[in-house]
């Protein structure tokens, strides 16, 4: 037991050791370098333009921390968004990959094996150039529906009193989604939705046939047996893997930075490459991040508990 | 001919629903794959002396490849050399598809290992045997993109079976310090940790000190790569009965014989599968260091389409791109899901240790 | 413990390590090559062929020092940097020169401890539409959607501009040059805006129908681009200074690649001095006599590397002719 204490009193030394090198390296270098310190910068003038803000004003003449808030709402709204589209293909898929229909199922697979196997940036700029290039210029937008307009600068919905109205350059009014967003979101949820589709499968599978048959025997109606017994105990096995792949969403959202939308890391990149305060903004991602990461575990392990739990009263 | 009709009766037409479905899908079919075949195949550009060939040209212009496929693969490597990374890149395939082998899980497969790296790095600086030097700064394309994941893998590996061990432990110092390693790596998102490797990393040196890109951008990869894996081993040490804890304490052993022979071999070849699957992760990842401005793979191929007289081709680089990542990773995906098999069919007929049992 | 022990004594090591920065046109010749850092794709700047080779004027500056220093144009190392780690990788010694389409700014010569050390192209940042918008000015831009690069002084001018001219638009930022070109000319922005030199480059070799747009006439910033090093080691800003200058002053006394070494037998007293015929400029910069015939003869002279480089794309030598033409092309005398 002694000896363990001596391991750990020198874990703990070397630790700090290598912190103290570290910070006395970056405090001299800082120094050398003349790079300012300090989250001061945040309440400097930004001077440079956010392409789309989903749900704060923002001007050139605004501060970076204004800045930093659109990024992070905008990240914010494209996890989100991609979390409920993603499980819902996800579970789509899934429940086809177990369809009886051998051309539906074998499709699934093969959806699955490929978005999987590609790296998320290359499906990404696939997206972007197909959404970006299979569209019409605003003046010759498509309308799907009457007031809707579809072209390459986005779809533009109309709202109660206000309708997008072609003016000049481009829509004007109404509420619009970009393709960068677009392409973003799709990106994100048919990449994740391979991935959760495996996990509804492999708890559709875990399920033991003699459940099944015992529904049907009880008269159950397929959809009743699904719902009320096959589903309560997929959940179970599928929602920690779930967390992991929701949380793995939220991360992947950064790759925003290569399509040009707006997020969070590409916000912070800008402001780095301006202040040239490249330790804060560092930090500044990687807490975001954690934030967000902690508050899906929070949620899921919240969730996961309420559906273990209800497992275990019946 | 009958059973090739009743299998599609019961396969394709068991009910209207999967009727409709098979129909829908059939002139879905139909519509779509004669131009992609076409755009694909037939009106192709295969071969051209230049970009004005493809330029009027319907279908795909393959000839943006062929012209480019040098640099694609070896990067800013010196042209004349190029035969030392195709060498370098085999050898390291081979040794992959040999590591595969169950039939090769010996010391000897080890030893393959060192003498094959050593290799790899004696073809790709050179240096020695009359090889001219090249410095690492021109290493790139596929080649780099396969070492990044070779020794991403080699070095996250012992790297993460160190944390989940510590993180099991029972010194309550060494396991917060891993806990809390692990938490953190995997709570951020690889582009950070990126970045820091490439504009912090600098800062936290003293100066004069230097180490070059690559190597940072590998430090970032092990260093991610092993929280994941960490994980995963830790679900095989968790799936270890105790009472092979307890039959090893019985016999004496200390803490690191008794994880070296008896427990890690184990836990490790349980989490083979799960293994493979984070290391398929960590190869699609690589294509990330493009974003910090090295010659990966993905980042050879966008820098050809910045070739002004080749440019416009984007669809064409990224579907053979794609292609490239999907065959690697494929491979990798059966051989896990093959594996996961054998292990199935090995608790089914019960020549494997009760897995289930104990914790 | 003796583990522990070790490494604490490592870790010191490397913590005092601090040691005064050589000097680096010392080390430069004891490692005997220049360690260059280069934008990762820029086309006519630096960039690969097809056989993984560089090329570009940037490329060209980096191979006229290591010419002048180890009188071998090809002993350079290049380091492709991205725009956020092109200054660290400068200030922590990872590269000699920077020499990466980087605008010479106040802030940067001064707070980021570079030097600058002079103009290889001068540059502005302009605006590019479609011709059948029938926009005339960039003052008509109100409302537009505009394409840019992030990194750069672009994002900032485009912004400035916009708001001292009142009007609104709408920024599409995206890194890759390849993705942001894409977005141009498939429609989704109205505009494009980056350094006047890019511009022409675009129109000319990726615009389907070169015609179809035009680039408006406002300039809306200074753009001088230039090489860099770090501050505190005099003699090898010198060196770097120099070099440069050596291929615009060849220029302008009509010396190149092809008629060096006939002319160095020439009877004007400039060209006896610039290859070192007579007086000893190359020892005063601590390098071989003969240093400016290595770079010219090996590199060229500044209109041989615009020529190979950014011609082809399109690019008019316009303010960066030289002064005797009416551009502002203009070296110090060497003498």
């Amino acid at each position: 037991m002694k000896k363990g204490w001596l391991y750990q009193a020198a874990l703990l030394a070397a630790l700090g050791l290598v912190f103290w090198v570290f910070a006395s390296n970056t405090a001299q270098n800082l120094e050398v370098r003349r790079i300012a310190s300090g989250f001061g910068f945040l309440s400097r003038e930004a001077g440079f333009e956010i392409g789309e803000t989903a749900f704060l004003a923002y001007s050139a003449a605004d501060s970076y921390a204004r800045a930093l808030a659109v990024g992070l709402a905008n990240t914010l709204w494209v996890a989100a968004l991609g979390v409920v589209l993603a499980t819902l293909l996800g579970l789509a898929v899934g429940l086809a990959r177990l369809s009886p229909n051998w051309l539906l199922a074998r499709l699934a697979a093969a959806y699955v094996e490929t978005l999987r196997n590609v790296p998320l940036l290359v499906q990404l700029f696939f997206w972007y150039a197909i959404i970006s290039e299979g569209l019409p210029p605003p003046a010759e937008a498509l309308q799907p529906l009457p007031g809707v307009f579809l072209s390459n600068r986005g779809v533009f919905f109309p709202l109660p009193g206000d309708a997008p109205a072609l003016t000049g350059f481009n829509f004007a009014g109404g509420a619009a989604l970009s393709p960068e967003f677009a392409a973003l979101l799709t990106g994100l949820a048919t990449y994740t939705a391979a991935f959760i589709a495996e996990i509804v499968r492999a708890g559709i599978e875990s399920v033991p046939r003699g459940q099944r048959e015992a529904a049907r025997s009880l008269g159950l109606r397929h959809a009743d047996e699904v719902r009320c017994v096959v589903l309560p105990q997929a959940l179970r096995l599928a929602v920690p893997p779930l967390t992991s792949q929701y949380l793995n969403l939220a991360k992947n959202s950064s790759l925003a930075v290569a399509i040009g939308y707006p997020d969070f890391v590409s916000i912070a990149n800008t402001t780095m490459n301006q202040t040239g305060q490249a330790i804060e903004g560092v930090a500044l991602i990687m807490a975001v991040f954690l934030t967000i990461s902690l508050s899906i575990s929070a949620f899921m392990n919240w969730y996961n508990r309420r559906v273990a739990l209800r497992g275990l009263r019946r | 001919m009958s059973g090739c009709l009743a299998w599609a009766r019961r396969s394709l037409f068991s009910g209207w629903l999967s009727t409709l479905t098979t129909l829908a899908l059939l002139w879905l079919a139909w519509r779509w794959l004669p131009p992609l075949v076409d755009w694909a195949i037939a009106s192709a550009v295969w071969r051209a002396e230049g970009p004005s060939a493809c330029r009027g040209a319907q279908g795909a212009c393959w000839a943006f490849i062929a012209e480019k496929h040098r640099f694609i693969l070896f990067g800013t490597y010196p042209f004349e050399q190029h035969w030392r990374p195709a060498a370098a890149s085999l050898l390291l395939i081979v040794l992959w598809l040999c590591s595969s082998l169950r039939r090769f899980w010996n010391g000897g497969l080890a030893a393959a290992w060192v003498a094959g790296l050593a290799l790899i790095g004696a073809l790709m600086w050179g240096g020695v045997a009359g090889l001219p030097y090249v410095e690492n700064e021109r290493w790139g394309g596929l080649t780099l993109t396969l070492l990044l994941a070779t020794f991403g893998i080699a070095f996250a590996l012992p790297l993460s079976i160190v944390l989940a061990l510590g993180r099991r432990s029972t010194l309550p110092v060494l396991r917060l310090a891993c806990t809390g390693y692990i938490e953190l790596v995997r709570g951020v998102p690889l582009i950070s940790v990126l970045f820091m490797a490439s504009v912090m990393l600098p800062l936290f040196l003293p100066a004069g000190l230097t180490i070059d890109k690559l190597l940072r951008a590998q430090l970032a990869l092990v260093l991610f790569a092993a929280a994941y894996l960490a994980e995963v081993v830790r679900g095989g040490l968790q799936a270890i009965p105790r009472g092979q804890h307890e039959a090893a304490d019985a016999l004496g052993f200390a803490y690191w014989r008794k994880m070296g022979l008896v427990i890690l071999p184990q836990a490790l070849r349980l989490s083979i599968p799960p293994l493979v699957n984070t290391f398929i992760g960590l190869f699609k990842d690589t294509s990330l260091v493009l974003i910090i401005g090295l010659f990966d793979f993905l980042s050879t191929v966008k820098v050809s389409l910045q070739d002004p007289a080749w440019s416009g081709f984007g669809l064409e680089a990224y579907l053979f791109a794609s292609l490239v990542y999907f065959a690697f990773c494929h491979a990798m995906s059966s051989y896990s899901r093959r594996l996961e098999h054998e292990s199935a069919r090995a608790v089914v007929s019960g020549a494997a240790a009760p897995y289930n049992r104990g914790s | 413990m003796k583990l522990v022990i070790r490494c604490a004594a490592v870790l010191a090591a490397l913590s005092a390590g601090h040691a005064s920065a050589q000097a680096t046109a010392e080390a430069v010749a004891k490692k005997g090559f220049v360690q260059c850092g280069v934008n990762v794709g820029l086309a006519g700047f630096s960039q690969p062929d097809s056989q993984g080779v560089w090329k570009g004027i940037d490329v060209d500056l980096c191979r006229a020092v290591a010419a002048a220093v180890l009188g071998d144009a090809s002993k350079v190392r290049y380091t492709p940097l991205t725009a956020q780690q092109r200054f660290t990788a400068l200030q922590s010694g990872e590269v000699d020169i920077l020499s990466r389409n980087t605008t010479w700014t106040l802030s940067r010569d001064t707070s980021l401890g570079l030097n600058f050390a002079g103009v290889n192209y001068y540059d502005g940042q302009g605006f590019m539409v479609p011709a059948k918008r029938k926009v005339k000015s960039a003052k008509q831009l109100n409302g537009a959607t505009v394409c840019v690069q992030p990194g750069t002084t672009t994002e900032l001018n485009l912004a400035d501009y916009f708001r001292t001219h009142k009007m609104k638009f709408k920024p599409v930022v995206i890194e890759k040059l390849e993705e942001v070109l894409n977005a141009y000319f498939t429609g989704r922005c109205d505009v494009y805006t980056t350094d006047v030199s890019g511009l022409v480059a675009v129109r000319a070799s990726r615009a389907p129908k070169p015609a179809e747009h035009v680039i408006l006439p406002e300039v809306i910033s200074k753009e001088p681009l230039g090489p860099a090093v770090r501050h505190g080691d005099d003699r090898w800003f010198d060196i770097v200074k120099w070099s440069l200058y050596a291929m615009i002053e060849a220029e302008e006394l009509g010396l190149s690649s092809k008629n060096i070494e006939q002319q160095a037998g020439s009877a004007n007293p400039a060209v006896q001095r610039f290859v070192g015929a007579t007086g000893d400029l190359g020892k005063m910069l601590g390098l071989d006599n003969r240093w400016a015939v290595h770079i010219i003869k090996q590199v060229g002279n500044y209109a041989e590397s615009f020529d190979a480089n950014l011609k082809p794309l399109g690019f008019e030598r316009g303010i960066n002719k030289l002064w005797t033409q009416g551009g502002l092309m203009y070296a110090p005398p060497i003498r």
